[in-house]
């Protein structure tokens, strides 16, 4: 097949031989969407995301959409099943009326998501009244509860799999907070219980069961009515519960399409500390650019996938050659030839150790010190007992002191000098924001050092340097575009987003391509705004006189007749591409740069004189 | 390429003074010509010693002076004699004039190239400068100096000096080494100078750049700080790392005779489509690329991708400003980019230099989207932060670093040190023990920074270039040892380890290790090839092997203080069978001892939980023998003692004898094993 699930999680600095230590945290989660259909879903309504009233079964229908298609790119590999109760027709294997589990050819009813459950899904509701119907299936006078067939045929679904490796989940959205308010005393009191028990059932089989309640604008759902018992809510919880709730229904829809990685460790290494005290850590890797996901050839007359084979010719002879082959180098007019163990002997120094070497002061972590995303070092005692404790000690220490480490890292692909880089936990509103441990951050040599800087200065001149006033006015001008509350890593990729955007339109045959937002796009609004300007100007003024207007435009008029011609070319091919054939029909939409997130952010203080 | 062919003159100093460090002298320039004989072919170069005693240069014949000083190879074409020479430097006798050499280069490049070539004519100085330098018969040294820098600049040569100091030249007179670094200085006022100082070996090898690069600009235009405020700036790549070269693959298939044969390898993919049985090629345009979409793939054709790609305009724009410590160190990406006003252009050069002057006073930093060329599929978002320069000849500038997107990061969560056991927690006796430690083993006291990056060469390629070498003229040579040198860059400093050893032995009495003797055997194998691994492997210098040879935790002897741990320690030590006979032998005879010398009882906790262990090993050796015997011995011990306590306490947690169920060998059943305490029969308590 060539699709290896595990190539979801290669990372430059795996080497399969380490297969062996790599283990997986956190597990799958099962997911039961448990979505009432009774005719009092299709009556309500209340105001939609373009002021039009929507009915509720929508709402919790465009809800589900929206976090499946999130879902089949962050985590494709949770399962889903999509149930409806109080419905008219019944489909499930243990035959209860009033419930019918949604779902398309070629799949389980908790399944992976598939392009065709989205695609189908997303239309459910022009066939909904036709093929399944809705009808109330707690009536006065019957002995059927469809709320507790419900539960029921979740908690079957939910069978599969072990709960140590799987969360299992069931989210109910219904607009009912008293779902047997219909019925008399004797009748009510028995369905409440056999139904609370039914849930309670379920909890204790380790399955969460939580409540996604709709309201209408006039009337708010109670969720003590009923519901705070079964899902077990009671004191502050249950206050918090109804704005939080709507919240959730919020993010729900409003999920950033993002591949979800399970944690584990790269790999274990022994950090040298001095002689006789080598202590266990493990490595992980918390930042890493996401590329769209990995590239499966196919045939593209039947779409079936392409096994790829290498092989290695010689070009004298023609021959194949099985046996890793000697490697060369041409130098002295002469090819100098290495085994590819004798270059393995060259990179092999400390192997899998980190030995340390000594401390620095912080400051001498110079901003250009840096290479490639840094690796994350946690200690364990798995192995070696008491390693938790110097990793502590080291770790406090080098916080007060302001120090850092500085180590060789016997990596074997690719050894380095490293800096440790002690970072405190940070935790805000009760999450962690920044783990505790240490950051690995990989150091330049000489070699890969650059002093460009100091190319140019061929004068005898000194170099110009900005005198106070003009300082003072770059001052102004920069607090005037001043982000108080910024997170390293707050953007979306816009290319990523757009990716996953034409993936999805493609493979559900959507005509258009979902809008995504280049959260990235300076706020030019903001930015020219009239307190923004004058600072600019001042600045302008300050550095280069009446002078300016003449520089800037120079460089427009500089772009060269190729890349013009490039330009022109590039531009032309995507205004002669014909999308119809892609999505079959429709226009594509063109997209829209919005900076709404960033706008929230570029909040520069009012002018103050 | 032949206009960015360099011409460079090597001035070497190999006075008395400089013997010490003349092996890492002919180590650094060998490797010079070595990266050229790969990289740049066709690089030019000469080289000069000066402090010899005799006298080889044209000036010395066409004018007189310009003594002790020899031209070594005249200016050619790099090849592999030239490496030759360099690895074999004479030993002068005499203190050298580091100015005269400086002259003798310059006249070498302006024999040969005239005027041509300017700023591809480079001299490179390596002295410790220590000796005064002939007085002139006109002028002050000052004025000499001067004149001759005029010279250099106008024929466009440049200079680099580096000079050995600190540690490598002790007893140095301060006065001359003042004044002599005063004169050097002047160059740099009138041309193109990079002087650098390096203390140890180490940094002398990382003090020149082996590898020439071309600066390529990544981007030039503006920096757009709003649509109303852009300054022209260019921008370079600031690091970027120097690979382990890629090499060819080769072929062996080729008879011997065959004289033109190139023993290349090509790499060939073939794409296959497998139907039931049968499999066939797919030619190139019959394929087509898939992405995952859920379990599904979807083929999507590159026309129709470059159709609906995201494309972004070129540029480069500020988002805004924020607090440098919004940025977290560790959230660098990538290799650094240098941002540079535009060269030349004056009131660009002072509004980078306001701004990055205004961050650096506010702690600022900017956050930036850059799309560096057109057609770029997406962008780039980073940081900027101000890099104020400290030499008033180089303009202020920025660097900067690329962020992660959301997407990039993974948010694991991990437990807080607090939530650990107290055991985990170091005292304060711990902490005070690593406190010194890192304020100890310091690596940069006052302004001697060790390791500086810039003066660090990359142990790796300096042994594969080694190799290389080695291997030109011996093809079986082994890969050389790490040299010494190198040492200092994956081992602790030995100078600096000795300085504190009482910070060491603080640590070691301090915090103690021990492997997990709970661990599965399989990972405990990997533990153990682990170890032997590396001492396969650093095979290089004693002092390692004597670390290496060490399990961090190797357990000899069972103690008072936790003998079962140390036990199970030894238990675990598989690497010699011996260990677990010890381990038993030793146990038994410490349970012994402690039902012997306990005072009314007060030892029989410790006692029985070391019974616990001990049954535990035997059942695990599948001994039963001894330990039953053992067991028969304490009862009739408690017996004749009158001792109830101990019985008790064992029957209690089933440390009885080793039942057949247990170990096959045992010839008591699973009842009598239950009963051996309840039987005892003890005369009352005395």
């Amino acid at each position: 097949m060539g699709l290896d699930p595990e190539d979801v999680f290669k990372d430059e600095e795996d080497d399969p031989d380490n297969e062996f230590f790599q283990q997986s945290e956190s597990s799958k989660e099962y997911v039961v969407y448990l979505v009432d259909a009774s005719p009092k879903m299709f009556n309500t309504t209340c105001p939609g995301n373009d002021q039009k009233d929507e009915t509720h079964f929508h709402t919790s229908v465009s809800c589900i959409a929206g976090s499946l298609k999130t879902q089949i790119i962050s985590r494709s590999y949770d399962e889903v099943a999509i149930c409806f109760f109080n419905t008219r027709e019944k489909k499930n294997l243990q035959d209860l009326n009033g419930v019918f589990v949604f779902n398309v050819a070629e799949r389980e009813h908790l399944d992976r998501p598939t392009a065709r459950l989205i695609k189908e899904f997303d239309c459910i509701e022009e066939s909904f009244m036709r093929e399944i119907g809705s009808q109330y299936g707690i009536v006065p006078g019957s002995r059927e509860n469809s709320l507790y067939n419900a539960l029921w045929v979740a908690q079957a679904l939910l069978r599969k799999g072990s709960i140590k490796t799987a969360d299992k989940r069931i989210l109910l959205f219904t607009n009912e907070d008293d779902p047997f308010g219909s019925l008399q005393d004797a009748a009510k009191k028995d369905m409440t219980r056999t139904t609370l028990q039914r849930a309670k059932d379920a909890q204790d089989l380790g399955i969460s069961i939580e409540l996604l309640p709709l309201s209408r604008p006039d009337s708010e759902f109670n969720v003590s009515t009923f519901y705070a018992d079964l899902i077990g809510l009671d004191g502050e919880d249950l206050a918090q519960f109804m704005p939080s709730a709507s919240q959730k229904l919020e993010d729900m829809k409003d999920q950033l399409r993002k591949r979800m990685f399970t944690k584990r460790v790269v790999r274990r290494i022994e950090f040298h500390i001095a002689n006789g005290l080598s202590i266990a850590l493990n490595t992980y890797a918390l930042i890493r650019p996401t590329v769209p996901g990995a590239i499966t050839w196919l045939d593209s007359v039947t779409n079936h996938p392409l096994k790829t084979e290498r092989s290695l010719i010689c070009e004298d002879t023609g021959a194949l050659i099985q046996e890793p082959p000697k490697l060369f180098q041409p130098y002295r007019n002469e090819n100098v030839k290495f085994l590819p163990e004798e270059i393995a002997e060259i990179k092999r120094i400390s192997p899998g150790k980190l030995r340390l070497l000594g401390f620095k002061p912080l400051s001498c972590l110079k901003d250009y010190y840096n290479l490639r995303p840094s690796t994350f070092v946690y200690p364990s005692d798995q192995e070696v007992v008491g390693s938790t404790c110097i990793f502590i000690a080291l770790h406090r220490s080098m916080l007060k002191h302001k120090r850092f480490a500085v180590a060789y890292y016997g990596a074997s692909s690719h050894p380095q000098l490293v800096a440790l880089v002690a970072q405190d936990e940070i935790t805000s509103a009760g999450a962690q924001m920044e783990p505790p441990g240490m950051h690995m951050i990989y150091l330049p040599y000489s070699d890969d050092i650059r002093d460009d800087e100091e190319i140019f200065p061929d004068t005898e001149e000194d170099a110009p340097r900005a005198d106070e006033d003009q300082i003072q006015k770059a001052a102004a001008l920069i607090k005037r575009i001043y982000v108080k509350d910024f997170s390293a890593f707050q953007f979306a990729n816009p290319a990523l987003q757009r990716h996953y955007a034409v993936l999805q339109a493609l493979a559900l045959a959507e005509d258009d391509i979902p809008e995504t937002i280049d959260e990235t796009a300076p706020d030019e609004e903001g930015l020219t705004r009239p307190a923004v300007v004058k600072a600019a100007e001042a600045f302008k003024l300050s550095v280069y006189g009446d002078s300016y207007d003449e520089e800037s435009d120079m460089g427009k008029e500089k772009m060269s007749e190729a890349s013009r011609k490039r330009k022109a070319i590039a531009e032309n091919a995507a205004k002669d591409y014909d999308w119809g054939n892609l999505a079959d029909k429709g226009q594509v939409r063109v997209e829209e740069f919005n900076s709404r997130r960033f706008e929230s952010l570029l909040k520069c203080p009012q002018p103050s004189c | 390429m032949a206009r960015n062919k360099e011409k460079l003159v090597l001035l070497l100093d190999v006075g008395p003074s400089m013997h010490g460090v003349l092996s890492e002298v002919e180590k650094l320039c060998s490797m010079l010509v070595e990266k050229k004989l790969i990289f740049s072919k066709y690089d030019e170069l000469g080289v000069v010693v000066f402090g010899t005693e005799e006298s080889k240069n044209d000036l010395t014949t066409e004018v007189g002076g310009y003594q002790n000083i020899t031209v070594l190879q005249d200016i050619k074409v790099v090849d592999g004699d030239l490496v030759d020479t360099l690895q074999k430097l004479p030993r002068g006798r005499v203190d050298g004039d580091f100015l005269d050499a400086i002259v003798v280069g310059m006249d070498m490049l302006i024999k040969k190239y005239k005027d041509l070539h300017k700023g591809k004519k480079r001299l490179c100085l390596i002295t410790n400068a220590i000796h005064p330098i002939k007085d002139s018969f006109e002028g002050s040294k000052e004025d000499q100096v001067m004149t001759i820098a005029e010279q250099m600049a106008a024929q466009g040569m440049k200079i680099e000096s580096i000079v050995v100091r600190g540690r490598l030249s002790r007893d140095a007179n301060k006065g001359v080494m003042d004044e002599n670094d005063h004169l050097l200085s002047i160059f740099s006022k009138k041309t193109h100078t990079r002087i650098v100082y390096v203390d140890t070996p180490t940094s002398l090898l990382g003090a020149l750049k082996t590898r020439r690069v071309t600066p390529v600009t990544v981007f030039r235009g503006h920096l757009e700080l709003s649509p109303h405020m852009k300054i022209k700036v260019w921008v370079y790549k600031k690091t970027q790392e120097e690979k382990f070269p890629t090499l060819k693959k080769y072929s062996e298939k080729a008879p011997a005779s065959n004289k033109l044969a190139t023993h290349q390898v090509k790499v060939s993919y073939e794409y296959k489509s497998v139907d039931g049985s049968s499999t066939s090629v797919i030619p190139p345009e019959q394929r087509i690329k898939g992405y995952r979409y859920g379990p599904q793939v979807v083929p999507i054709s590159t026309a129709e991708w470059d159709a609906v790609k995201f494309k972004p305009e070129k540029g480069i724009k500020v988002l805004g400003f924020t607090d440098a410590s919004k940025i977290k160190r560790h959230c660098y990406m990538k290799d650094v980019y240098l941002f540079i006003a535009e060269p030349g252009n004056t009131r660009a050069t002072l509004a980078v230099s306001a701004i990055a002057r205004a961050m650096k006073e506010m702690n600022a930093v900017a956050i930036l989207r850059c799309v560096w060329r057109q057609g770029q599929q997406n962008v780039v978002v980073g940081v900027l932060t101000p890099n104020i320069s400290q030499n008033y000849k180089i303009p202020d500038s920025f660097y900067f670093n690329v962020l992660p997107f959301a997407e990039d990061v993974r948010e694991y969560q991990f437990p807080s040190f607090n939530s650990f056991p107290a055991s985990w927690q170091p005292n304060d006796q711990q902490q005070k023990a690593a406190d010194e430690l890192v304020q100890m083993l310091d690596l940069a006291p006052s302004g001697k920074e060790a390791l500086l990056p810039e003066f660090t060469p990359n142990p790796v390629l300096e042994r594969f270039y080694r190799h290389l070498e080695l291997k030109a003229k011996q093809p079986d040579a082994a890969v050389p040892p790490l040299d010494e040198t190198l040492k200092n860059i994956v081992e602790p400093d030995p100078e600096l380890v000795a300085e504190n050893k009482s910070v060491f032995d603080a640590l070691h009495r301090h915090f103690e290790l021990r492997q997990n003797p709970k661990l599965k055997k399989s990972s405990r194998q990997w533990y153990q090839e682990k170890q032997s691994g590396s001492n396969a492997h650093v095979s290089s210098g004693q002092a390692v092997n004597s670390i290496e040879n060490q399990p961090p935790v190797k357990i000899e002897k069972i103690g008072d203080l936790t003998p079962v741990q140390d036990f199970e320690a030894m238990m675990s030590q598989r690497d010699n069978p011996e260990w677990v006979e010890k381990a038993i032998k030793e146990l038994r005879e410490k349970i012994l001892a402690l039902l012997i010398h306990s005072d009314e009882g007060d030892k029989y906790q410790k006692a029985v939980e070391c019974v616990a262990a001990l049954r535990k090993g035997y059942i695990l050796e599948q001994e039963p023998g001894p330990y039953n015997d053992l067991m028969h011995h304490i009862r009739q011990y408690c017996e004749e003692k009158g001792i109830k306590s101990l019985p008790q306490l064992l029957a209690s947690r089933d440390l009885t004898l080793i039942s057949k169920s247990e170990a096959e060998d045992s010839d008591v059943t699973a009842e009598e094993a239950r009963s051996f305490f309840v039987k005892m029969e003890p005369k009352p308590d005395v």
